[in-house]
């Protein structure tokens, strides 16, 4: 479709290096190199890093990321090739022809220990002060060269301000050794286009606009960059005292529900692999670090799915039964708060398409200071409701003036996996050996659907597995329920279910074609929202994005490093425990229904709801003053 | 100096991306125009450009500060760049440095109040056989002493 030929906005320079082959029949797509006096066969064209990783020969690097294109800005990777004069960075160097490589000879060693000496020259901290002690790649490069004193000085007085403003990012610029990963995150990636290097030579600092405070300027809060930044320059503003604070007063009723995506990967800050489910065990964790109540997102996931799926089905109807023009569609997701902020600033004039629901976390913090509240008898002033999220763009959210439809702030911390897994550290407790336990009741029990939101794709799965169940009184016509054209890491993807059979009150949506698309990062959400005002998605009907890469698996609050291979693994563990769950439909969770019978008595989409459960958006636009 | 109207800058931008093409390798060209024309380029300039040329502001901003002929703050109408690199500070850059900023009451780096005068430091501007030398906007002044200084700077008062 259209969508894939449109004009990439990325810089030209900042495009990855792609070689074309040559129907040459002398050079072929294998070449024959020479590593280290030790022959390989690799593929023409790719590069000596690439090469020398895949045949499990080291190099290091520093400004190389998977996930980024390339920059050859930190020259750690450098290597001999012979018969070049000078060093050559192996991340940018494709093999085009028979080279011979030394990796590790004298020269190469000096070279790399000399960087890191003059970037360890210039970079200011301490590691036992620092976020990222134990975790950070200058650190370990320090380590693995062997750095004991340093050669070139190291600076004594910070030469920057700490930039606090943001409800989400802080941002050390102390610590930042120009790798540019987060400019190439946040202008290639992501196309937000916040961070960029300014100035020149001693005096180059990556900044934003006229080097405004972050809160100023148009950043979504995604926190893509955090994951990247290979060193403590940027981390997630942690609100972990004030939890604690609040969970050693004996007065205040502490709450803590967990998003989906946390149980897949919280279990990579204990040394686990990727791709192991916590769930249980963080449960215990978390109570035993004094958490009145654990309870589940996906609880407030599988209202979202009642909620969402009941506003998509209206907007059909007034579409295509009632005729209204007015109705916009295709409805867009709106569980992302970066993808939120993201359109509040670049689409403004296109925000009715917005589904007007909260996401879950909100969802469920209006809920945990209303009907929670009333039904154990407890003032909601006296409530305080913690999120854990794989998100710092939640931290933003909790923090916006109209989320307190309880009268009180929904949410009143918002925490990511890394930070829980702080704090769980900090308790004392080594996570992989605990045993499992339940989440809480009223809300204990989750659907597999509730589940799925962690991955890109699955609020769009959720909710067809709900919609087409309204409209037909059928299972969706998938094995298992997996609705495959949902799953993967695409960027874009799209689909459609035909629906057949209607219930009688459904009669106008008779053998009509539900048309989905799914984006995921927000240069692929621009993408779509470009085919929108090109008039491409006239015939869609749900568009669900996430702003993170690979949806909320991927998100800024993540275990961080974060790589294609990842997060795949991390869905994969999602999807198997939805799998296993007994139940896999939002409308059939009990909690559910007996919500709806309680205290959401008007039903999805009915007064109560609208009032706690819906929002409205602010045209925030990108032009800055 | 006056602050100039953003309509005047729009449309500026607008005749400006007509001349120079809307992609981002003519992004220098149209900077230097407005450089040339308000004497700096404003933040809503920067933002306005990078609309036009479908960039991100903060590359725009990017490349305004890594020139150093570029600048985000009016400054004066006479830019008096003395040249700080090694030959003309070996022919006497101190003495005419000094020079300066008494005749003109000026530190480097600062614009008078009346927005007459910016003195500031440049690197080599290829005069270094006949050092030192300075740039007045584009006019280049060579084999200073301070007694040229003071002759120079009494013509533009």
């Amino acid at each position: 479709m259209a969508i894939n030929a449109m004009q990439n906005r990325a810089p030209v320079a900042q495009k990855p290096h792609k070689v074309e082959i040559k129907a040459d029949a002398d050079v072929g797509a294998y070449i024959d190199v020479e590593i280290n006096g030790k022959g390989y066969t690799v593929p023409f064209g790719m590069t000596i890093l690439e090469a020398c990783r895949n045949n499990n020969i080291h190099i290091p690097s520093l400004c190389y990321h998977e996930d980024l294109c390339l920059a050859g800005a930190c020259r750690v990777c450098v290597v001999e090739v012979e018969g070049m004069r000078t060093l050559q960075a192996s991340c940018a160097y494709p093999i085009t022809n028979k080279i011979k490589i030394w990796t590790t000879s004298e020269r190469v060693r000096k070279a790399r220990r000399h960087i890191l000496d003059l970037l360890l020259s210039e970079h200011y901290g301490e590691c036992y002060s620092c976020v990222r002690n134990n975790n950070c790649e200058l650190q370990r490069l320090a380590k693995e060269y062997g750095v004991d004193f340093y050669r070139f000085g190291h600076i004594k007085e910070p030469r920057y301000e700490v930039d606090r403003s943001s409800y989400a990012i802080v941002r050390d610029m102390d610590k930042c050794v120009l790798c540019k990963r987060c400019v190439r995150t946040c202008i290639d990636l992501q196309e937000v286009g916040v961070l960029e290097a300014t100035r020149r030579g001693y005096s180059t600092l990556i900044s934003t606009f006229m080097d405004k405070p972050i809160l100023d300027v148009i950043c979504i809060n995604c926190g893509q960059c955090i994951n990247r930044c290979p060193t403590g320059a940027l981390r997630a503003k942690d609100p972990s005292d004030e939890i604690w604070k609040a969970i050693d007063d004996p007065t205040k009723h502490v709450v803590i529900q967990t998003a989906p995506s946390i149980r897949a990967a919280i279990g990579e800050e204990f040394g686990l692999p990727p791709g192991h489910s916590m769930t249980g065990q963080m449960v215990t964790a978390l109570r035993m670090i004094g958490f009145d109540r654990v309870f589940d997102t996906n609880f407030a996931a599988d209202l979202t799915i009642m909620e969402e799926g009941t506003e998509l089905l209206l907007r059909l109807k007034r579409k295509y039964l009632f005729g209204d023009p007015e109705v916009k569609l295709p409805q867009f997701t709106s569980c992302s708060p970066g993808w939120i902020k993201f359109i509040e600033h670049y689409y403004p004039e296109h925000l009715d398409y917005l589904s007007t629901c909260k996401s879950p976390q909100q969802m469920f913090g209006a809920i945990i200071k209303t009907f929670y509240a009333q039904e154990m008898q407890i003032d909601p002033a006296n409530i305080v409701t913690v999120a854990v999220m794989p998100c710092t763009a939640k931290k933003f959210e909790c923090n916006r003036p109209e989320m307190n439809a309880s009268g009180y702030k929904d949410i009143d911390y918002g925490l990511t996996t890394r930070e829980l897994a702080q704090m769980i550290k900090e308790a004392g407790i080594y996570l992989p050996e605990l045993p499992k336990s339940y989440f809480d009741e009223p809300f204990g029990n989750a659907s597999g659907a509730g589940l799925i939101f962690g991955a890109t794709g699955g609020v769009m799965e959720a909710a067809l597995r709900t919609v087409y169940e309204i409209v037909t009184g059928r299972e969706v016509p998938f094995e298992n329920l997996d609705i495959t054209p949902c799953r993967g890491m695409d960027g874009v993807r799209q689909g459609s279910v035909i629906l057949t059979d209607v219930k009688d009150e459904w009669r106008f949506l008779e053998g009509f074609e539900v048309k989905f698309m799914i984006a995921h990062g927000t240069s692929n959400a621009r993408k779509v929202m470009e085919a929108l005002i090109h008039g491409e998605l006239d015939d869609y009907h749900f568009v669900e994005i996430m702003a993170c890469p690979g949806g909320c698996i991927g998100g800024g609050g993540q275990p961080i490093p974060t790589s294609p291979e990842i997060r795949r693994k991390r869905a994969e563990a999602i999807y198997n425990e939805d799998k296993e769950l007994p139940i896999r439909k939002s409308h059939e969770n009990p909690h559910i229904k007996y919500i709806y019978e309680k205290f959401l008595v008007d039903g999805p989409c009915g007064h109560i709801s609208h009032k706690l459960l819906h929002t409205h958006y602010v045209k925030r636009g990108k032009f800055i003053v | 100096m006056i602050v100039p109207d953003n309509n005047v800058i729009v449309n500026e931008v607008e005749k400006l991306i007509e001349k120079y093409g809307s992609g981002r390798e003519n992004l220098l060209p149209v900077l230097q125009d407005i450089q040339r024309k308000f004497g700096f380029i404003s933040d809503f300039a920067m933002q306005e450009i990078a609309h036009k040329m479908n960039i991100h502001p903060v590359e725009v901003y990017g490349v305004v500060t890594f020139y150093s002929f570029l600048s985000t703050e009016p400054k004066g109408k006479y830019i008096i760049r003395l040249c700080k690199t090694i030959s003309c500070d070996l022919a006497g850059k101190d003495a005419v440095a000094n020079t300066l900023q008494r005749e003109l009451g000026l530190k480097f780096g600062e614009t008078s109040s009346d927005r007459k005068f910016t003195l500031e430091y440049c690197h080599c501007i290829g005069m270094c056989d006949q050092g030192p030398a300075m740039l007045i906007n584009e006019q280049v002044y060579t084999k200073l002493t301070p007694s040229k200084v003071i002759e120079i700077i009494e013509n533009l008062k």
